[in-house]
């Protein structure tokens, strides 16, 4: 494959790559720029974070599962261009330096290079912007403190210009040459149905965040690779009177802003989903169409009723966000075909969204619940409840359902309700919880929900000492 | 004057621009190769075959060494000799098969997972039972201390608890994973390039790997991208691998772990179970506590031994404990081999007598903090004559027998902490907020909060005593400038410029005056483990040593020369007095050097005063103690068991700080990686001995909102009354058992969700340990 992008402001035109080469390799291994480290290798650490330039912004973004044909058109900016051309700090490198924000300084380059990205988008929420990036040495406490003193600063002039910009200054690729591997950039999706109705066997890359892994860590074979991030007319959110549709290749970023607005529940979860670096380019086509059955997206998107729409060449078809999922490792689609959208009806905000696992930040959920329960004079009138973690799917708990809607909203109804949770799931036990913890929560969210109906203080992160 | 200040780490413009250069960033000649392990997928057992057929024929593969292809055994371990570089022996899931040779990391690595492998597999040892029952330990049985008849004490106790507390190991997670590099040169010459902080233990293996004298081998490491006790000895056989192909290529040879590769191979802190048995009165003060550790070491000795003793040596943390016995299992499984973690078995130790502190309370109905000020070691007593032990037995106080007698046998002096609690309870406004948390929580069906005070009391001296030494080596050159050299290695901690401080006040010149240099064995020799929080202790101090000699020979050479007394030969502000002639610091060094004196020097430091029986557990194993305590608030959630810290406020000891801004940040991360260590970081491994948390996936250190959200760290910066490097103390390892305070907070918030009950309460206190902790608290 042939690609061209800007590398801290020099044009790089590459020819014949094997698309699978991932960005952190490139820098380092080819280009002597090994300021971006390798910490894990799998997207979960952030010692690779460099920023990606291109019409829709610059962000943040692991590079260890990036791979190179991502960049092309675009601007990538490492830590080694991040102070000014005459060796003037960023703001946040001085700021760095003086609040001791460094201490064995392996993981400081990717700090420097997310906290870059937030100081240019104007992002002050450090516990939330920071949380893909870890550290083993300084507790957070003096990175935190050096984030909020650079707040005020401006941004450097040279974070405006180039080489932050991408666009006409990027040559064009120049013709196919031979490579290892069979890959195509397709621009829209018709030709996007055209290739993958061709080669069902190809392997769909959006965000890369997942089939990252598979090469980084499972050497899995990939036979043809599709990459859809120049695919523009997936990248739409169409807001109708009734319905609201979200094109695949939407990003989990753009998910949560449109998500404040319409189920801030749903978007608060969304801010634990992945790192700011993976939020930024995994999108929700890719969420679903993985078939994880933790995937934190899906039970929301259930709980509100979702339809899918599939597009194999030019047959498209839709079917419930719910039918979607059949068994573990097992999805309703075709050889070649391939999500376009997930569209959700509009309607009123009762939707909660909660998210258990070890730590809150970027973690895989052990249980995701969703609920969206409608209650009109003590009774509940509707109830839309959906679960990750809790079987090899995202599922449904239609008994719980059941055992609600036509009940009064009172605890006899909770706990009939909640003894339904074992008619639904049969949870497994594995690394991240048990199965008798999983059904036990997954019945004390309802309870959650419940309590608070009833005004009492459930959320952790609302208290304050 | 540098010491003192707050001076940022030497190498903060380097990391904030990517210029800090790691072993992994060492630009290579275009021939170098890589190396992976081939990895035994069974826990216990015999690799009978080993087909690697497909190994070889993979891309970039250039050979592939079975244990026959090695110059002997290679062993790796830091002490009995029982870690083969590679074996067909397994003895845990992940144990070297083969090692990979090829053209490119990725090569390698995705080589070694095509080999075919047939076992005949062994029922592995996984559990303490399993191990117990086996009697699969090392060394002959348990080691045993103790001090006065415990059963008897036990027996006429008004108060008797009995429990046990299960603590889980912990990864390090160092952000840099293992790494090493070996350049071949001349004549059987190996250079090494390693991440480590024990280049001379590096160089001694791989010496031996290699046949050859250790003259042979230099070792060096400018910095680490973190280390914790994981890079002490876990890095040996990368090294060894390195130079073992180097040897037999003539070729430059890296090796570093992927991340989930560094996870499964290395060894992590122990685990420990903790059985005790305590007697106590209607205060809360202790007669006498029995106490038995196990702990599962893993797969070979490596450091296991003295990381056990430790945990024996804090036992106690800051309590007199009028009798006691502790028994320590350590026992042989089939898992990775559990290694030095910052701490070194003094966190498990001392959470073992907290735990017992935090169960007296709550069966006596007390708050845990009066509790544990009733067991507290007795006051400093040295501020003046007549008014302690210090001083002999005439001037004791006369009546009760003191109470300052370690249960090994050391007498404490100093003992800070009785002050310390007054004004950090205070400071943290404590009894207040306990006041008010209990007052919240009675209205509140879901959440609970919780807070605790835990003090601690940590030993600084490393226990086998010959560590206990260090040297330096320091240029002066003639334009003035000075090159630092000595055996410890930089970390992250700061280490090297707090040394660079010391050295640039030596000489009274500014910090831009002093070149830090890597660690290198052909430097300094002989050098101990960056560990057991020595680093500035001991290399200040060879540092200072080098330092004087030099400044000595320059003020006899200049009190001479412009004839005056060699007390009239000043160092301070870049300048040197001599009499009457002022000279800056590089014309007086030009003047010595110009009169044919040496301005090169080596220094040399043994910290005095130290003996140890280990067998016994009598002596004095510690110059001193480091003392600290930390209040933490939590909140709970009981349908979930959810938690969060809410505030934490910590007053430390770091004696006279060496630069303050670097001890406070060993004191805030000390503190959110033992409160990781506690809450979040779980360790999982299943039926078949694999370890099914190896990468940040499935294996959660603290995380930026994880930091606390008030932050409070003090220091109590008095001067060390023992005669360290500028009276400082040291700071590496003591804060992390800060940590534990978050563990009793979120105990007392769960004993307010089920009055009645004792949690007794398990680490890590994941959301799943906290509610199944709460089912059963709710079911007694």
């Amino acid at each position: 494959m042939n690609i061209a992008f800007l590398l801290n402001g020099r044009n790089v035109a590459l020819t014949g790559i094997d698309a699978r080469t991932t960005t952190l390799d490139w820098l380092r291994e080819t280009q002597a720029l090994t300021a971006t480290k390798e910490g894990c290798n799998e997207g979960d650490c952030g010692a690779c974070t460099v920023l990606v330039t291109d019409a829709d912004g610059t962000r943040a973004v692991n590079a260890c599962i990036l791979f190179l044909p991502q960049l092309h058109g675009r601007a990538l900016r490492t830590v080694e261009g991040i102070a000014g051309p005459d060796g003037t700090p960023h703001p946040v490198q001085q700021a760095m330096i003086d609040h001791h924000g460094s201490q064995c300084g392996f993981c400081t380059p990717g700090f420097i290079a997310q906290m870059a990205a937030n100081h240019l988008n104007g992002d002050t929420d450090h516990d939330t912007g920071l949380s893909g990036n870890l550290c083993r040495c300084t507790g957070y406490a003096p990175i935190l403190r050096a984030a909020r003193a650079a707040d005020s600063a401006p941004v450097p002039d040279w974070m405006k210009t180039d080489p932050g910009v991408s666009g006409s200054k990027i040559p064009p690729a120049g013709p196919g040459g031979d490579a290892p591997l069979p890959a195509h950039r397709p621009d829209n999706a018709d030709d996007l149905a055209q290739l993958f109705a061709a080669h069902p066997d190809a392997t769909l890359v959006a965000g890369a965040t997942d089939v990252g892994l598979w090469v980084t860590k499972q050497n899995r074979p990939l036979t043809r690779m599709i990459f859809l991030n120049a695919v523009r007319d997936l990248q739409d959110i169409v807001e109708t009177e009734t319905e609201i549709r979200i094109g695949a290749g939407v990003t989990i970023a753009r998910l949560i802003s449109l998500m404040d607005r319409l189920h801030p529940s749903f978007a608060a979860m969304l801010r634990r989903y992945g790192s700011p670096q993976v939020r930024a380019v995994a999108t929700i086509g890719g969420n679903i169409a993985n078939g994880s059955p933790i995937g934190d997206a899906p039970p929301a998107l259930m709980a509100l009723e979702a339809t899918l729409h599939l597009r194999r060449g030019n047959a498209r078809r839709t079917l419930s966000l719910a039918d979607f999922f059949i068994d573990y490792g097992r999805q309703d689609r075709a050889p070649g075909e391939f999500v376009e959208a997930v569209s959700i009806p509009r309607q009123p905000d009762h939707l909660r969204v909660w998210k258990i696992a070890k730590r809150h930040d970027q973690d895989i959920s052990a249980v995701c619940g969703a609920f969206d329960i409608q209650i009109a004079g003590g009774q509940v009138t509707a109830a839309r409840i959906a679960f990750g973690g809790m079987a090899g799917i995202p599922k449904r708990a239609r008994a719980v359902e059941a055992a609600l809607i036509g009940q009064s909203w009172d605890t006899a109804t909770l706990t009939r309700a909640c003894a339904a949770f074992a008619d639904d799931f049969t949870p497994l036990s594995d690394m991240r919880a048990s199965a008798a913890y999983r059904l036990q929560v997954a019945a004390n969210l309802l309870r959650r929900y419940h309590a608070e109906t009833t005004g009492a203080a459930t959320d952790i992160r609302g208290i304050t000492a | 004057m540098s010491v003192g200040k707050p001076l940022p780490h030497d190498s903060a413009p380097l990391h904030v621009t990517g210029q800090a250069r790691y072993v992994d960033d060492i630009p290579l000649p275009a021939n170098a190769l890589y190396l992976a392990f081939g990895k035994a997928t069974i826990a216990r057992g015999r690799a009978t075959s080993v087909d690697l057929s497909d190994v070889r024929a993979a891309p970039g593969v250039l050979t592939v060494l079975m244990p026959a292809d090695l110059p002997g055994d290679c062993d790796t371990s830091p002490s009995a000799h029982d870690e083969p570089l590679l074996s067909d022996q397994v003895q845990f899931n992940g144990q070297p098969l083969f090692l990979v040779v090829a053209t490119s990391h990725l090569a390698a690595r995705r080589a070694a997972v095509l080999a075919r492998v047939t076992y005949a597999e062994d029922t592995p040892i996984l559990t303490i039972d399993a191990a117990l029952a086996a009697n699969a330990r090392f060394e002959d049985g348990p080691r045993i201390w103790s001090r006065g008849d415990v059963t008897a004490a036990l027996a006429s106790a008004p108060h008797l608890i009995n429990g046990r507390i299960e603590m889980g190991g912990q990864e390090h997670f160092y952000l840099e994973g293992q790494v090493s590099l070996a350049l071949p040169g001349e004549g059987g010459e190996m250079h090494i390039i390693a991440s480590t902080q024990h280049p001379t233990e590096v160089q001694h293996k791989v010496a031996h790997a290699l046949g050859v004298p250790m003259h042979k081998v230099r070792v060096e490491c400018r910095r680490m991208g973190g280390g914790f006790g994981g890079k002490e000895s876990q890095g040996n056989a990368l090294a060894i691998a390195c130079a073992v192909v180097a040897a037999q290529t003539g070729r430059p040879v890296k090796m570093r772990y992927d991340r989930d590769d560094d996870m499964i191979l290395t060894g992590k802190r122990h685990d420990f179970r903790i059985d005790y048995r305590a007697g106590f009165d209607a205060t809360g003060r202790l007669s006498a506590v029995d106490f038995t550790h196990y702990t599962r070491c893993g797969w070979s000795q490596d450091l296991s031994l003295p990381v056990a003793d430790r945990a024996m040596l804090h036992a106690d943390n800051a309590y007199f404990l009028p009798a006691v016995r502790i028994e320590s299992h350590r026992l042989r499984t089939n898992m990775a081999s559990a290694t030095a973690y910052r701490g070194f078995g003094g966190p498990q130790g001392v959470l073992g007598i907290e735990r017992v502190m935090d169960h007296i309370a709550q069966v006596l109905g007390l708050d845990p903090l009066a509790v544990r000020r009733a067991n507290y070691y007795d006051g400093s007593a040295i501020s003046g004559p007549g008014t302690g032990q210090r001083y002999g037995g005439l001037h004791s106080p006369a009546g009760a027998t003191p109470r300052n007698t370690t249960p090994y046998g050391q007498t404490i002096t100093g003992f800070a902490l009785h002050d310390m609690t007054d004004v950090l309870a205070q400071s943290a406004d404590y009894t207040a907020r306990r006041a008010a948390i209990r007052d919240w929580n009675a209205g509140q069906p879901i959440l609970k909060r919780g807070i605790a005070l835990t003090p601690v009391k940590f030993g600084i001296s490393f226990t086998l005593t010959h560590l206990n030494q260090a040297g330096a080596l320091v240029h002066v050159y003639q334009d003035g400038s000075i090159h630092l050299n000595h055996g410890g290695t930089e970390m992250g901690q700061g280490l090297n410029q707090k040394v660079a401080q010391v050295a640039a006040d030596a000489f009274g010149v500014g910090m831009d005056a002093v070149q830090i240099t890597a660690t290198d064995t052909a430097k300094v020799p002989n050098s101990s483990a960056t560990a057991a929080s020595s680093g500035s202790d001991l290399n200040g101090m060879a540092v200072l040593a080098a330092c004087d000699t030099i400044r000595v020979r320059m003020v006899d050479c200049l009190a001479t020369l412009h004839q005056c007394a060699p007390a009239q030969v000043r160092f301070a502000d870049g300048r040197v007095q001599a009499g009457a002639t002022d000279l800056s610091f590089a014309e007086a060094a030009m003047t010595v050097y110009q009169q044919r004196v040496s301005l090169s020097a080596t220094g040399f430091y043994r910290t005095p005063d130290l003996s140890w029986d280990r067998i016994r557990g009598q002596g004095r194993p510690f110059y001193y103690f480091a003392y600290g305590a930390a209040v933490t608030e939590v909140v709970i959630d009981t349908l979930t068991g959810e938690n969060r810290i809410l505030r934490v406020d910590i007053l430390h000891d770091t004696g006279a700080s060496l630069n303050p801004a670097l001890d406070i940040g060993q004191i805030e991360g000390g503190y959110v990686q033992g409160a990781g260590w506690l809450t979040m970081e779980e360790l999982v491994w299943d039926a078949a001995g694999r370890l099914r948390t190896h990468a940040p996936a499935t294996y959660k250190i603290p995380a930026t909102s994880d930091t606390p959200p008030v932050f409070n760290v003090t220091l109590w910066d008095r001067a060390n009354p023992e005669a360290t490097v500028r009276r400082s103390k040291a700071v590496g390892e003591p804060p992390f058992m800060l940590g534990i305070s978050a563990l009793m907070a979120i105990s007392d918030a769960l004993a307010q969700a089920a009055p009645g009950a004792y949690p007794a309460l398990d680490a890590p206190a994941t959301p799943e340990r906290i509610l199944m902790t709460l089912n059963r608290m709710r079911a007694q």
